[in-house]
């Protein structure tokens, strides 16, 4: 509150600057325009009486005048802050904070997908790059240029879905046994070794992601088609102490830098010498459990060095060039990760599932 | 491959320790997929000796035995049998004792007398058929000693996965020499109890017909038969085997059936060689002939069936027909039975490629096939055939024809190999001693001379090892036996390769990513399914069943068969997106046709319940499925254009080539599904063009709202585009964001509504600029397509 002024067309105003404390909202707006509006306002108005006085007059009302606007504009600003604080603490009585945020579908790559990336990943840092190939093969890709004894036993490791051919004329023609044009789902993705091999010269660095096809039941443990991802490495001078020491490398990135791993020998056609890769069972940590059928051991991945042969059969020179190559199945690496005990999940749509593994939250 | 720890330690001499075994197996390659104990649940029987037999007091039948089993002091037992007798020793359950099936024995009064134990059959024990009397002992044994041990029926049971590569691990001696090896000792054929060494005479092998004992053996040009040794012996006695023979097969789960038999069974089992025995007197003529099968020729084998032969089939025949399957099974009518005095042993050699071929055909795998085809020991025949006379003499008795046979047309050495020690050095990736080089050799068996001026080592590889051909198997075998856990694993300097990333792969993660942002779950399906439209789709020539014959030659189906299966789970929003292979009949070289879609399906909510929408959360609609594939579409094939058909939406590339489509779909839905809709997208392997910066706008922009009557069959597409080419440069983007049916408009019309943003290039637009290229594009709307303003 001020004193009065003395010039009754500012006193006038005095009411009106007591009444702000009991103003609303809407009227305070109203009543800040009606008062300082630059061109209806009634302080605005009371100025225009100025012209009329004399110079120290002037002087004397203009400052009075001045004392009255800043007294308004304090007032309508002291009100503004208690309305706002009332609307403040009116709005924390009226919302239930605990009530649950709005949500949005979240997608998730396949777990197999992640694996296969993390894979990748690891190998890209070793100066790897990403190859792919056909999925479906002849059989010469498949099982010839990659060593298959033809009618070995070998072979029955890797019972295999042929397709129809059809040539031109819409006939279809199924051929023959050990016929190396023969069409067939490949039962690995090491026939994309002989394609990148074929595909220019050393040294070779690339991973090799894809589907292979089997002729296996539709069990909680068998697929006919499933994921595989392959390694290959050509250059002078690479050897068994590479490949043991690259993979290990790998496991433990894969898995925790002090996992035990054991190195053991094997035999495949197209490798030699051949090997595979164990670590240390993820669940028991190598005391024993029924997952490693208490060896303390799993199966990580197969390996071996480049046999000559197939180096051969892609233009390669076998004694200047060496190499090693792997192979492992990203979706069992998958099930162990996540405990899934049933393929089929892995390979279906089963939303639940995808979404469980995810680690996603019930929407 | 099932292999005893016992009879591996006959062979070493020494005991084993079934872990270690287990583990020095691995580390050689031949992991161990189970160790089976044998005969555990018989730990608790122990040697009872019988001091006393009395009748029980309240029963003919029964007698009470006072029974020594070790204890301090003796034990009452009724007992039904009549064959016991004071003195003698017994197999004795104790109280508490577990027997085979389960039984507990426990204390009980059987009819007034105490009884505290049980004496045994060898039935109740597990061991037999035998059930008349109690198993009579005899054995040094102390009473109260392990009944196992005492028998020698402790043993364990490796399970070992064998590789196709290596035949010589499908016999004990195999296994040994690998322990041998890993122990650094030697090993040697057990001894046969009983055995009389005889030392027949193995005349020089030659020629491809010859007779032994009175039987003509001829081996016809053409029979897929390199070796053929047989030899007769007069006089045997078909019986039972004694216990050693029938332990040793028992123990690896090999059925004791008589004593010749289980002579050529335990030769198998132990050097891999499969033997087979005829009866001499049901030979016809009596001649043996190795030939190929003739047009519809058929035969009884063992197992009692009946077959027919594919012609070609190298067979054993004799003058009256054909009497066995070279190398897969014998025939019935030449089988050795009770009435048997005289047998011809045959041990051969079958070629593994036409021998895996027939039994293929036939679609019988046996003990002898699974060998034969793997490759036998061409060399080690008359070894195996000598190992079976002595063990039929010693078991069966009779007297040998002194002179063998051995039939080898072309006879050969085995495969000399040359070994470079700079080359083991250079796959390997460490330089071992030559003496080393030597050892690991030596341990599988090959016979070494070392070359040390060549650089160089000249290897005869066993005969036994037919996967040791060329030098870089010996090199596996220096690794293998070396250790693999010898060898460092510090990561030596590496040369990235020359390869670049695949671009199809780095366009499918980037869209993979992209649906995964969408909301949607990646899912991954097999490409091998039914036929879901007939005549476009590839057929497996050999399907796992009929729900899997065909290669898709689309994702969508897989898809809705996917949701369906949701539905019946009961979940009812779905968004589920794969990326995978498709293909068609028809590409290069026979082989179909392949390439890379993305197909993607929702159905349901919207987003997530959320309660301020009050429980009515919007269904996805058409819109929700266009986006998606607009969205899709720009990055999965950013050359292709979309256009409206028939419901739904297609994408072309500039060519006309469709690759893309996207709908609602029909599928098996419960009646509390929302709509389902799907979408599918060929993934165009080319890499990416990448985005240029533009210069940021520096003035503002106008925007203007066209309320705009659309006459039926006026498409907003078709609005959309001319406007863009009527505004000019000025336009920056134009939107739809309003459409209006109903009340208060002219009959046949819709209000649409679309927003404009005009801006200049480096000013500020005046009004009369923008009012003027509104004017213009609504005075082309009204004359091209009789769109007109709607006024309030």
């Amino acid at each position: 509150m001020i004193d009065p002024t003395g010039y009754p067309q500012l006193d006038a105003l005095l009411p009106r600057l007591a009444a702000i404390g009991k103003l609303d909202a809407a009227a305070l707006h109203a009543e800040r325009i009606a008062v300082l509006g630059r061109k209806q306002g009634a302080l605005t108005f009371a100025l225009r009486a100025l012209p009329t006085f004399t110079p120290e007059e002037r002087k004397r009302f203009g400052a009075e005048a001045n004392r009255l606007k800043e007294a308004f504009e304090a007032g309508f600003a002291a009100r503004e802050a208690e309305l706002a604080a009332v609307t403040a603490s009116a709005g924390r009585t009226a919302l239930d904070l605990s009530m649950p945020g709005r949500g949005r579908w979240l997608g998730a790559l396949h777990p197999v997908t992640r694996v296969v990336d993390e894979i990748v990943e690891i190998f890209r840092e070793l100066g790897f790059a990403v190859a792919v190939g056909p999925e479906a093969e002849t059989e010469w890709y498949n099982f010839g240029a990659l060593n298959f004894p033809a009618d070995h036993p070998a072979l029955d490791m890797h019972d295999t879905l042929y397709l129809e051919v059809r040539q031109s004329g819409g006939a279809a023609v199924r051929q023959g046994e050990r016929d190396e044009g023969r069409v067939l789902l490949r039962t690995h993705t090491s026939p994309v070794q002989i394609r990148v091999m074929q595909a220019g010269p050393p040294p070779y660095r690339v991973v090799i992601p894809g589907m292979v096809y089997r002729n296996d039941p539709w069990d909680a443990s068998h697929a006919p088609a499933f994921a595989q991802i392959e390694g290959l490495a050509v250059d002078e001078g690479i050897s068994l102490v590479d490949l043991k020491a690259t993979l290990t490398h790998f496991a433990r990135r894969f898995f925790a830098p002090a996992t035990k791993v054991r190195f053991r020998p094997s035999y495949f056609p197209f490798t030699e010498p051949s090997g595979e890769l164990d670590v240390e069972c993820q669940i028991c940590h190598g005391s024993g459990c029924p997952a490693c059928k208490q060896t303390g051991w799993m199966e990580l991945l197969g390996c071996g060095m480049v046999h000559p042969k197939v180096l051969e059969n892609c233009g390669v020179d076998a004694e200047r060039y060496t190499g090693w190559a792997f192979g492992l199945g990203p979706g069992r690496s998958a099930q162990q990760r996540y405990g899934i005990p049933d393929i089929r999940l892995l390979y279906g749509g089963d939303m639940r599932f995808l979404h469980q593994v995810a680690g996603q939250a019930p929407a | 491959m099932k292999v005893s720890r016992r009879w591996l330690e006959a062979f070493l001499r020494r005991p084993l320790d079934t872990r270690d075994v287990v583990e020095r197996l691995v580390m050689l390659g031949a992991p161990v997929d189970a160790v089976t104990p044998l005969h555990a649940e018989l730990g608790d029987v122990v040697i009872g000796l019988v001091e006393e037999v009395r009748p029980h007091p309240n029963a003919d039948r029964l007698r009470l035995c006072v029974v020594d089993a070790g204890g301090p002091t003796s034990r009452q037992v009724v007992c039904g049998a009549s064959n016991v007798e004071v003195g003698r020793k017994y197999p004795f359950a104790p109280v508490g004792a577990s027997l085979p099936g389960g039984i507990k024995l426990e204390r009980r009064k059987i009819r007034g007398e105490s009884s505290e134990g049980m004496l045994c059959s060898m039935r109740e024990l597990g061991l037999g058929d035998e059930h008349e009397g109690i198993m009579t002992l005899d054995t040094e044994a102390a009473p109260g000693s392990s009944f196992l041990a005492a028998l020698g029926l402790e043993d364990d049971r490796f399970e070992l996965d064998v590789s196709p590569m290596r035949p010589d691990l499908l016999g004990h001696k195999g296994v040994a020499r690998e322990l041998a090896a890993a122990y650094q000792t030697t090993f040697r054929l057990p001894e046969i109890p009983g055995a009389k060494i005889v030392y027949p005479v193995v005349p020089p092998a030659t020629g491809s017909t010859g007779a032994v004992g009175g039987v003509t053996v001829t081996i016809e040009p053409g029979a897929a038969c390199a070796r053929f040794t047989g030899a007769v012996i007069r006089g045997v006695k078909i019986g039972r085997s004694p216990d050693w023979l029938r332990q040793r097969l028992e123990a690896v789960g090999q059925r004791s059936l008589s004593n010749v038999v289980d002579a050529t069974n335990y030769v198998m089992l132990e050097l891999g060689q499969p033997l087979h025995a005829y009866d001499v007197a049901r030979i016809a003529g009596p001649a043996l002939i190795v030939r190929r099968s003739a047009p519809g020729e058929r035969l009884v084998t063992l197992d009692n069936v009946e077959r027919g032969l594919p012609e070609g089939t190298t067979v054993v025949a004799d003058a009256a027909g054909i009497s066995g399957i070279g190398g897969v099974m014998g025939g019935l009518a030449s089988e050795v039975s009770e009435a048997t005095t005289d047998i011809f042993l045959e041990a051969a050699w079958w070629h593994p490629g036409p021998l895996r071929q027939a039994r293929k055909a036939l679609g019988i795998l046996t003990e002898a096939s699974q060998r034969f085809e793997r490759g036998t020991d061409l060399w080690g025949l008359p070894d195996a055939l000598r190992r079976c006379i002595d063990i039929v003499l010693a078991t069966a008795g009779g007297v040998l024809d002194q002179e063998l046979l051995d039939l080898w047309p072309e006879p050969a050495n085995p495969p000399r190999i040359f070994v470079r020690t700079a080359r083991v050095a250079q796959v390997l990736g460490v330089e071992l001693p030559v003496a080393e080089l030597e050892r690991c050799l030596l341990a599988v068996g090959a016979t070494v001379v070392s070359k040390p001026g060549e650089g160089r080592l000249a290897v005869d590889a066993p005969g036994w090892r037919p996967d040791l051909r060329e030098e870089i198997d010996l090199i596996e075998e220096i690794g293998r036996i070396h250790g693999y856990q010898s060898f460092p694993d510090e990561l030596r300097p590496f040369r990235a390769g020359n390869q670049t990333d695949a671009p199809s792969e780095v366009a499918a993660t980037a869209v993979r990513r992209h649906l995964v942002a969408e909301g949607l779950y990646e899912a991954i399906l097999l490409a091998v399914g039914p036929e879901d439209s007939p005549a476009r789709q590839v057929r497996v020539l050999n399907p796992i069943s009929s729900e899997h014959g065909f290669l898709r030659g689309s994702l969508l189906p897989g898809l809705i068969r996917q949701t369906e299966s949701n539905w019946a789970n009961q979940v009812r929003d779905i968004r589920l997106f794969e990326i995978g292979t498709v293909f068609r009949p028809g590409g290069m070289d026979g082989r179909p046709e392949e390439s890379t879609h993305i197909g993607a399906v929702i159905s349901g909510a919207r987003s997530p319940a959320h309660w301020s929408d009050g429980g009515a959360t919007p269904d996805c609609d058409h819109w929700d499925l266009k986006g998606l594939f607009e969205r899709t579409v720009s990055l999965a094939n950013p050359l292709a254009s979309m256009q409206v058909d028939e419901g739904g939406w297609i994408a072309r590339m500039p060519d006309g080539r469709q690759v893309g489509r996207a709908a609602p779909l029909r599928a098996d839905a419960p009646p509390w599904a929302a709509p389902l809709f799907g979408l599918e997208v060929e993934i165009d392997p080319a890499p990416r063009e990448t985005p240029r910066y533009q210069r940021l706008p520096a003035v503002p922009a106008a925007t203007r709202d066209l309320a705009l009557l659309l006459r039926e069959g006026v498409a907003v597409a078709d609005v959309e585009a001319l406007v863009r080419d009527t505004a000019g440069e000025l336009l920056e983007t134009v939107r739809v964001v309003d459409e209006y049916r109903g009340k208060g408009l002219p009959e046949g019309r819709r209000s649409v509504a679309l927003r404009l943003v005009l801006r200049g290039r480096d000013r500020t637009l005046r009004d009369a600029e923008v009012d003027e290229a509104i004017k213009r594009v609504l005075a082309t709307l009204g004359k091209a397509l009789d769109v007109t303003v709607r006024t309030a």
